[in-house]
Order: structure tokens, then sequence, then C-alpha cells
């Protein structure tokens, strides 16, 4: 679960992380007076959407207007970027071109920049142990540091047992070139960022640029968290901060059921159990020659409800022009999942193609149910059968 | 022979009274699994499904001489119930378990390396040396007792390499479902090293997913073993978009090599036979063993 910027910032300053002063604004006259609280020679206005590259992005209908994040000098000049742009749709190179409308601005006090660095901490899989990720190369992608310059990327790895050991710390700030009491400083943003993300269940922490001032400190001028899904139920204050506007609404719907789906731009319909199944299953849609229109994982203990949520969402969306369900019983019965699929063709109203493949646990009772339910299905022996006999279906009807 | 788990092992349930432990330990059972036991805390003492229950692993193993435990105990307590399996020496350890935090498992994974304790999941289907022992959720009948090797992150996906190769009239000697979690236990290599010394295994079907690189380094472990089994391999996610997480947490695109193309490159180049489409599975191996 992806946060804010100011959210992450509120959260990281609580645990002692050096962030400059700013307040959240969703109105001009909020940001203003945010401004003026904060009393600084310079304003940073900061658009809050959830996606990097903001800076560099545009607003929808001005490609060659200016980014989201601005500098503003005096009042009148933080309500006009803010005019520019709550409201407006913000194009990143992460958003795709359909973009982000941005809601909330964040109003910061500017600071003295003198060098940038990068920063961040995650699980590393191959270890399965925390790592530190920094580079003296801050303010940039760091892909583009891994792609162009993997000599300037450095990493530290965290023994579980020990935890986070200051002298790692420390030892990376002389790498990063860092000097006098700097290094204290570093080693502070380190345990800062060590003890939200062990305390949160935090996936990722990620401060780009963390920048040295002119007077020597370090002040963590952008910040990026997200949560492990698996430990929010531990976190609930965390679970608040879930902004629903910057989710997919077929998703936001799905989880409420259970059901892990992933929006995408095809015209099939996908309705599978077991993640790699799904994928295996969108992949054979694309070898047939259509695109699918979603990821969608049942999971293992469908019920009838699931199911017929499941359905809702795939017809409910305006693109999908036929339906492939994909079902290999393990502890999940082909009957039930037979039994689930009648009921919800005739809940929703069933209009465009449905090819169901069924395998597995109870395979023939479930084949008898859906032949005997005087539906319009097409079943399908395996895999293949099953995407040639959806794409031909879909390519009929559009005929 | 086989890998990993034959008739002899025996085998515990942690989580045995509840309705999963309930149910799959049913399964095993008529499957023909050496079942001797399950662990519930608080109904030490008392007998499920014809079974002596314990309030411990410790005790568990001490009463029973389990070689392998299976758990079905919910994400909160499940890494704990792993830790109290190495604890408690078991060699075998399989976790079905989805949806554990990222975090517990850091702390399993520094617990497993001080042992000699070997973890199966979490979230995975288990482990079947077909007509011998069935621990875990797969369902028994699609298996036929044979010689091919099977290796997969994801459990519907590894049914249906079992099924196209028991169509093709080939049989299986295990299949291992290692699971689609970022931080896990045995990864593809420690299976896939076993399989390659495993006279019962005639031949390989890997199937892994987008993200992660442990493809890459299953592919490099067969390149350099120099084994003459035949090996198919399959990636699943290549129309997965990069960012975006494919229901299993580990199944996110982050880097050049995670994508499908790079771990099907990578496998291509260690002779591995890829398969076109996870519907030939089956044929592609067919084709290999001529």
């Amino acid at each position: 679960m992806n946060i804010h910027e100011y959210q992450a910032k509120a959260l990281l300053r609580s645990y002692g992380m050096p962030v400059p002063e700013g307040h959240a604004a969703t109105t001009a006259d909020e940001a203003t007076a945010a401004a003026k609280a904060l009393g600084a020679p310079v304003t940073v206005v900061k658009a809050q959407i959830h996606a990097g590259g903001r800076g560099a992005g545009h607003f929808a209908g001005k490609p060659e207007g200016k980014g989201g994040v601005r500098l503003a000098r005096a009042p009148a000049e933080v309500a006009q970027a803010a005019n520019a742009m709550l409201g407006q749709v913000l194009v990143t190179k992460q958003t795709g071109p359909a973009g982000r409308l941005v809601r909330t601005l964040y109003v910061e006090s500017g600071c003295d920049i003198a060098r940038e660095l990068y920063f961040s901490m995650l699980v590393d899989r191959v270890t399965g142990r925390l790592v530190i990720v920094a580079s003296p190369d801050g303010g940039m992608e760091i892909e583009e540091v891994a792609a162009r310059t993997p000599e300037r990327i450095f990493k530290e790895y965290i023994d579980p047992a020990k935890g986070l050991c200051d002298y790692q710390s420390r030892e990376l700030a002389v790498r990063l070139g860092l000097k006098g009491r700097e290094i204290r400083a570093f080693q502070n943003v380190v345990r800062a960022a060590y003890t939200a993300f062990t305390g949160l269940d935090a996936a990722i922490v990620e401060i780009n640029p963390l920048v040295v001032t002119g007077a020597g400190d370090l002040l963590a001028l952008d910040a990026k968290m997200s949560f492990d899904e698996n430990a929010l139920y531990r976190h609930p204050e965390i679970a608040k901060l879930r902004d629903v506007h910057e989710e997919d609404p077929r998703e936001r719907e799905a989880a409420e059921y259970g059901l892990a789906y992933v929006g995408l731009d095809g015209n099939i319909g996908c309705m599978v159990n077991g993640a790699g199944l799904a994928m295996a299953t969108m992949d054979i849609i694309k070898m047939e020659g259509e695109e699918p229109a979603n990821f969608l994982d049942v999971g293992g203990g469908a019920t009838k409800e699931r199911v017929a949520a499941a359905f809702r969402i795939l017809i409910g969306d305006p693109k999908v022009r036929g339906i492939l369900v994909n079902i290999f019983g393990g502890i999940m019965r082909c009957d039930v999942i037979a039994e689930a699929i009648i009921a919800a063709s005739h809940e929703t109203g069933l209009n465009v193609p449905l090819v169901v493949r069924l395998a597995g646990t109870n395979v023939d009772r479930g084949k008898a149910l859906l032949a005997e339910s005087g539906l319009t299905i097409i079943p399908a022996d395996d895999l293949g059968d099953a995407a040639r006999k959806i794409v031909a279906a879909v390519r009929n009807a559009g005929a | 022979m086989s890998i990993l788990v034959n008739k002899s092992t025996k085998v515990i349930t942690q989580g045995f009274t509840g309705a999963q432990g309930t149910f799959h330990t049913e399964q095993a059972l008529a499957y023909g699994t050496h079942m001797v036991g399950g662990v519930t805390p608080g109904k030490g003492g008392s007998v499920h499904l014809g079974l002596p229950v314990f309030d411990t692993v410790a005790q568990a193993r001490a009463a029973t001489g389990a070689d392998a435990s299976v758990i079905y105990v919910p994400p909160a307590g499940a890494a704990d119930a792993i830790l109290e399996a190495i604890a408690a020496g078991i060699g075998l350890i399989v976790c079905i378990t989805e949806g554990i935090p990222v975090q517990d498992m850091v702390r399993v994974r520094a617990a497993l390396e001080q042992s000699s304790s070997l973890l199966i999941g979490p979230n995975c289907p288990g482990i079947i040396t077909p007509d011998e022992c069935k621990i875990g959720i797969m369902p028994g009948p699609i298996h036929r007792r044979g010689h091919v090797g099977i290796v997969s992150r994801s459990g519907t996906l590894t049914y249906e390499a079992v099924a196209q190769t028991t169509a093709i009239g080939q049989g299986q000697s295990t299949c291992v479902g290692i699971g689609g979690d970022p931080v896990k236990g045995m990864d593809f290599t420690d299976v896939l090293a076993r399989m390659i010394e495993d006279p019962d295994t005639h031949s390989i079907v890997m199937i892994g997913e987008i993200g992660g690189t442990s493809e890459i380094d299953g592919a490099e472990l067969i390149r350099a073993s120099g084994t003459h089994k035949p090996v198919v391999g399959f990636i699943a996610g290549a129309t997965a978009p990069p960012g975006r997480r494919m229901g299993h947490a580990g199944a996110v695109i982050t880097g050049g090599h995670e994508t499908a193309g790079a771990k099907i490159e990578a496998l291509r180049a260690a002779g591995i036979h890829v398969a076109p489409s996870p519907a030939e599975l089956g044929t592609t191996l067919a084709r290999v063993l001529g």
C-alpha cells in the first residue's frame, strides 16, 4: 500500500527523520495560509499523487507547461501555483498518459542545497535481509544510476540477529563522501528509517533526494513509503492512510471480496484460480492475438459470492467483449465453481461470450452442470483450447 | 527414489484441528501419507482423525519421531509455527499459509540459515511424491508415478504441468511448489540440485514467473551441472505491466532481469527447452524426450 509524500514525511519525522517544515493543503487559500505560517524566503508547492517524476511531469492539456513541483517567493505565487495544480491532471513518466488528478498539495519550506544523495531501505529477496541502498547521485532515478554507473550504488545488509549497527551507517556515510558532523547526521537518518521500517512493516522507505544543506545538515527533501499489505492488520493507523482516489475502483471492489485484481487495457476478461495460472492465462490470450482486460485471481477458497463479485467486476468493465474462466480445481471443487458461474451469469445478465475451462477435482460434475444450465457457455478442454475459443468468439461477435 | 519425501516420511500437521488442517490431513491420510500426529496448542492429549494431538512441536517430535511438518496456521501465527518447527529439529517444514508479513519471514530465513531444517513455502501447494507421500493441498488424483521432476513458484500452474505430463503418458517423480513469496525457504536452485542428483528423476519441468532472479540462478545451476537430463521451462507473466503486483507478493517486475523476456533468454542460454505457451508444457517435453 502506497501513501503520499506528506504522510510519509509526517511518519518519518515522528521517528526522528529530519524533514523540512511543511503543511498539506487542499485549496489555494489553505496553501497560502500554510506558506505564511512557514515564513520561509522560498516555498515549494508539491502536487500529492502516488507516482514519481512529478517535477518533470506536465499537466494534461499543457505539455509545454510547468510540472507538479513549483517554487514560490511570495504568497501570491503560492496561490498561483496552487490554482494551476489543484483539480488538474498531472501526467508523469510513472502515471502513464491518463495521469492523476491532483487533490492535495504539500507546501514546504525551501532549503539551501549543497549536495543531493540517494537513500532507500527495502527487503532484498535474494538474501532475505533488509538492505540499505545509497548513492552519491541523488535526485535522479536510481534505475538510471544502476544502469549507467552501478559502481556508484552502495549497499549494506542488515543481519536480523544483530539489527542495524550504527557503524554500518557511518561506513556508508564515508563512502558517500560525507565529512565531520554530516557522518553522525547520516547515522541518525538511517536509524530513523530503520526504526520506522521495522516498526511499521514498511515495504520500502525511499528518500530521494536526501540533501546536505549549505550549513551541513541532512534533510529528507522527498520521501516515499509503501507498506506490506500482509502486515496491515497489525497497523490500523497505517491502513487509515490509504487514499482510495489513487486506486483503481475495480481493484478496490475486488479487494473487498478478497480477489486479487489488476485492470489492464485489453478486451478479454479473465477469471482464474491461482496467480501463476492467471498470468499464464493472460499470456496465452496475447499469444492468440488478443489482449487481456485484467488479471483476476479468485483464490483457493472461492465462494459463490466471490465468483459473483468477480463476474460483476468483469462485466462492469465496458472494454470487456468476452470472458474466459480458467479453473484448475484443487481444494476448490469444479462443481461448486460451476454452480457459482451459473448463478452469477443469471444475476448479472451476462451479455458477452463466455468460455469456461474446468479441470481437477469433480470436473465431470462441473461440466455436466454447465451443460444442463441452458446458458450459452462455450466449454473448453484445456488451456490452449480455451484461449482459441474465446478469441474466436470475441472476433465473431465483433464482426 | 525421489527427493525430500517418500513413503517412510513421518508427517505431523501444525494447525491440526482447524478447518484447513483437518480437511487436508484427511486428504493426506486417504492418499497414503504416513501421518503420525498433529499440534494444536491447548488440545494436547486428545485424539483427532485417529491421530494424537500435542501442545507443542517438540512434544510431537519426541513422541512420534516425525521427519516432516506441514503448517496450516493462519498468517499472524504462521512464522512462529515455522520457528517452532525449526527449534524442534524437524527436518522438512512445509508451510502452506498465504499472507505472512515479509519481515516475519526475514526472521524465519535467519533462523533457517542457523539450522539444518529445510523449508518449502510459505504460500505454496506443498510437495508430493506420487503414490508415496502427499504433503499439501494439491489434488492427488491428477498425479501419476513416473520420472518427471516438477518445480514451480505457482500452485495451479504446477497442477497444469502435472496434468500435461500425465496426459503425454509420463508421470512425476516429485513435484515441489516453492511458493510465490519474495522471502521464502527452498528456491529453484535447492530443488533443482536435488532433482539433478536423483536417479529416479529423468527429466525436469521448471515453471517460473516475473519478479526476482531465482529462475536465472536455477538456469545457471543447470548449465553449470552439465546434466544430460532434459529440462523444459516456462515463465508466466510476459503480459504483466511493470511495477504492478500480480497476486503473488513476489511477482512484481522491478528491474531489467526480472521480466519474462530476460528470464526466458537466460533459460534458453542454459539449454532449457522453453515451452512456447503454458498449454505446451507437456507437448514440449514429449518432443524433447522423443
